[in-house]
Parts: structure tokens; sequence; C-alpha cells
């Protein structure tokens, strides 16, 4: 509760010093907007149903984008874990692809699909797909040999090995690269979304710009850092800590 | 294919009540009786339960050079019989227990289950590792059913097996908990009662009671010998210990150091129910662990050499 009541104090203090810089119209309002402006274009937003839209429309297609990194990311990172040859080609390749940073994909998705909705799923894909490969094929490695042998000892094979071993062993392990990767989705999303004309926040974000409308900016931003925060903080990290309780890494 | 005749195969052996004996474990009959041979012997064909047929090892070491890990072991084992392995560390009788279990190949050699060879893990065969390896992510139940869910057996058989094997290790009020929630000595009844849901005709356990402290492992001996006598399964445990051999073991097989060989082999004739302190067992012990000393030494000096080294 210490801790709570300690970010109330900071929060009213941001708040404070913003409204007073505000007031003191250093810079016209039109560039630096009051913490009121910001709640009214928020209030408004919300009231026309355009926020909920946006929000709606951005979380459809992070949460198919993503499911979809997860799956292929999976499969790309069992197969890289499990292959020698494959480790020492394909796995070089997907470290230095990741180095590239996933607005890069752009301009291959526009041309590959045009301006459409499966333009922004590709790169929503390959903005998470490579983390969770890698996250995968690491958790391949550090989670426990003895659980695969426990597995194949008491009948499992195949796909049920898998399914009910190697994957709930290495959890613990890739949970950490599954959250990474859905920060990345999320960055790539934004910026994919900024720049195609397709509802969604990152579009809100950008029609707020065309009609300099300072608050719209920045009552989206604050959106996108609310949302962004409540499935990092909330959603992940409750997983990250019930996974460690059940796993008897940290003492429940 | 080298086979010297004494372990020729199939085994031709006069039948010894043995059965008798084992179902009369606890209702104290003379030891005597184990020895004494029936007076008109019938002679039958005794498949061994477990037979290695020449078994050797080698792997390639991080430095490149092939190491010989197991070296033409030859053993049949009886089944029902509960035989113990004994050695000093590095003598490969883990890496034996994996290779009956299917987990891993052997560079040569033959490993006969029923007489059919071994070409993978099944669930006829199970192996408790030294680590256990219990799943936590699974509930205590959870753990034990799993063997039978990947035998596909149905729900209402899972649930009365789960039930009567979790009171077999008397751990029916922890169906419910995680691995990390139970001590060293339940945990080690987890793992055994796991492995007797799949209803194996052979049971692997490797040195598995070697982490647990005194009363706790004299108390899991008794267990475990009354389960063996229920479920007559075959057992083949390695231990380091020799009085855990010798208070456990119809027989025990001592391996040398590095390359595993067997270098002798020694028939327990002793009543059960036994007690690690049974002066009996002591003696049986010490005649082991006096065989046993030169490889002791043999692995130590070789521990030792690597430390001057680095």
């Amino acid at each position: 509760m210490k801790k709570f009541a300690k970010q109330i104090v900071f929060y009213s203090a941001l708040l404070g010093i913003w409204t007073l810089l505000a007031k003191l119209r250093i810079w016209p309002p039109y560039l630096f907007p009051p913490p009121w402006g910001v709640g009214h274009a928020l209030w408004d937003g919300f009231a026309d149903h355009s926020f909920w839209i946006g929000i709606a429309v951005t979380m459809k297609r992070m949460l198919i984008g993503y499911s979809l990194s997860v799956v292929l990311g999976m499969i790309l990172g069992l197969a890289v874990s499990s292959n020698k040859f494959l480790e020492e080609t394909l796995g070089g390749l997907l470290v230095s692809l990741q180095s590239l940073p996933s607005i890069c994909w752009i301009p291959l998705a526009v041309l590959w699909f045009g301006l459409t909705e499966s333009a922004i799923l590709f790169v929503v894909l390959m903005g998470s797909l490579l983390s969770v490969t890698i996250a995968m094929e690491d958790g391949r490695k550090q989670m426990p040999k003895i659980y695969g042998m426990a597995g194949r000892n008491l009948g499992a094979s195949g796909f049920r090995l898998f399914w009910s071993v190697l994957l709930p062993a290495s959890l613990p392990f890739i949970v950490n690269g599954m959250k990474q990767g859905w920060a990345f989705a999320w960055r790539s999303l934004i910026q994919a979304e900024m720049i195609f004309l397709s509802l969604g926040l990152g579009q809100l974000l950008m029609m707020g710009r065309d009609l300099s409308d300072m608050n719209q900016v920045m009552a989206v931003m604050i959106l996108i850092v609310i949302l962004g925060y409540m499935v990092d903080g909330l959603i992940f990290r409750t997983m990250e800590r019930r996974l460690q309780e059940k796993y008897g890494l940290t003492p429940a | 294919m080298s086979r010297s005749p004494q372990n020729a195969y199939p085994l031709v052996v006069p039948i010894v009540p043995r059965t008798g004996v084992r179902a009369n474990v606890f209702h104290s009959k003379p030891a005597s009786s184990v020895t004494t041979s029936p007076v008109c012997p019938v002679y039958e064909v005794v498949v061994p339960k477990v037979a290695l047929d020449a078994i050797s090892l080698s792997y390639k070491t991080t430095s490149g050079e092939r190491l010989l890990a197991l070296d033409n072991i030859s053993l049949e084992v009886k089944p029902g019989e509960f035989l113990c392995i004994v050695g000093p560390s590095g003598c490969g009788k883990s890496t034996l227990l994996h290779l009956i279990a299917g987990l891993c190949p052997q560079t040569s050699g033959k490993v006969l289950v029923d007489g059919t060879p071994v070409s993978g893990p099944g669930t006829d065969r199970i192996l408790i590792f030294q680590e256990l390896g219990l799943f936590p992510w699974l509930t205590v139940g959870g753990n034990v059913e799993f063997g039978m869910k990947m035998k596909n057996v149905s729900k209402d058989e899972r649930e009365e097996k789960v039930q009567y094997y979790l009171r077999l290790v008397h751990l029916s009020k922890f169906r419910e908990s995680y691995i990390h929630q139970l001590s060293g000595g339940m945990r080690q009844r987890v793992a055994l009662a796991r492995a007797l849901a799949t209803e194996p005709d052979v049971l692997l356990m490797d040195e598995p009671f070697a982490a647990l402290d005194a009363q706790t492992r004299d108390l899991l001996h008794d267990e475990l010998e009354r389960i063996w006598a229920e479920t007559g399964c075959t057992i083949i445990f390695v231990t380091h210990n020799v009085r855990e051999a010798a208070r456990l073991g119809d027989r025990v097989v001592l391996l040398t150091f590095r390359p595993g060989r067997v270098k002798q082999e020694f028939s327990v004739n002793l009543s059960r129910p036994r007690q690690m302190e049974q002066p009996d067992v002591a003696r049986t012990a010490r005649e082991i662990l006096n065989c046993l000393r030169d490889e002791i030494n043999k692995s130590m000096e070789e521990e030792y050499a690597d430390e001057k080294i680095r």
C-alpha cells in the first residue's frame, strides 16, 4: 500500500506540473495542451465510439497476428532446436534477422499484399515471430533434459510428448520471450497502423496529427501506453508469477 | 556373436519354489527354504525377464577421444527377481539402466526383454531416475496419471488406479499438491507411484534413495519391499550403497570402475523382511564391500588425478 501511495503522490505531482506549465502558457495550447483538454479529447473519443472501435480493431489484429506468430514461432523454434543442421544454418539467420526493425517489413508487406489487413498482420507476425522462435529454442535448451526422458519413459512420443511434456517443461523459460514477442508485436502494429489507413489506434494518432489536434494525439498516446501496460504488466506478469509459483521456482 | 556357455539363453534352471517363498515372505518362513532344492528337480525353460547380451557402450568425449563406458556386460534377470547393481561412481551403472529403458542405444550387444530385443522406450520397463523427473506442472495425482494417459487408459480406470497407487505409497491426502510442496521422501514415493501406475513388468531404479536421510530411507526400503511383494514385478536397483544392496537384493552384481564390467555376483539368501541393521545383512554388505574397495580406490585415484592436473 505504501508503494501505491507513493505512486499517487508522483502522478498528482506530474499532473500538477503539467497544469502549471499549461497555465503559464509558455507554449501555445495547440502545441502544449492542458490536461483537461486531453481529458476532454479522451471523453469525446470514447463518447463517439471512435476510441472503442480503434481499441477493438487494434486488439483484434494484435490477437490474430500474435497468435499466429506464437504457433509458427514454436514450430520454428522446435525445428531449430531439435535439428543440428537447422540450428547451424537457419538459427543464425533468425538471430541476424532479429536486428531488422520490424517497421522495415512494411514496404515488403505493402508490395506483397497491398494496403490490406493481411499486410498489417504480416508486419505484426514478423515483429514477434523471431522473438518467439528464439525464446522457444532457448527454452528447449535450458529445459532440464530429464523431463523429456521421463516423458518418453512413460510412453509419450511425437506430438503428445511435445504437448504434454516438452511444452509445459519449457514454459517458464519461454514466457519471457513470449512477453518480449508481444511487446515487439505491439510496437510494429502501431507503426503499421500509422502508415496504413485502416482504423486502429495508430490511425487515430495520425488523424490527430492531420487535424493538428494535439489533444487527440496525446489522448491516443496515453491510451496506447495504458493498453500496452495492461497486457504486459497485468496479463504477462501475472502469468509469469503463477508459473513460477506452480513450478516452485519461487516460494509460493 | 561371442556368448559364454554359462549365460547361454534361454536359461535352463531347476524350478525352485520361488513363488512360494515370495508369497510367504511376510510370514517369516525360514530362510533355508530359498536354498534347498526340491527333492525331485523339475526342469523348465525359463525366459529371463531381462537379458543383457554382451552389451558395450562407448562415446566420444568433448576432447574427441572415445571412452569405453560399458564393456561386454552379460546379465540375466529372472522374472520377479530383485537385482541390485553396485559399483563405484563412474562405472556406468546409471547408463546401464538407461539402456534397458531404451532411452539411449548401446554401441554393441543386445538388451532382451522377455526374449525380444529392446528398440526404444516402453511402458513395460519404467525407470525411476535419480533426479526423479517428476513434472512440476502437474499435481501429484496428475503425475501418477500421466503414464496411463499416454497409454489411453479410460478415465474411470485411471481414476481408480490413481487412488489405488496413491494409497499404496500413503499419499492419498496429497493428491492435489504440487511437487515442490512435498518433502524428499514424499517425492520419492510419488515417483514410485507414477512408475507403478503404468503397471510395468520391470522397475528400474537409479539410486532412488541416495539423497534421503537414513530414517526416511529405511521406511522407503520397507515400503519398496512390500510393494515388490504385492506387485510381483522385477526390480533392477542401482546403488553405490552396499548396505542397501544387501538389504534389498536377491542378488547383487558388482561392476568395475571404467569401463564397467561385471566383476562379481553375490546371491543374498537372507529371509525377508530384512533390516539394514541385521547382522547377516551387515556381513553380506562387508563381503561385497571388500570386493568393491579396489574399484572405489581406482575411481578415487582417477578423480584426484584430474584434480591435480587442473
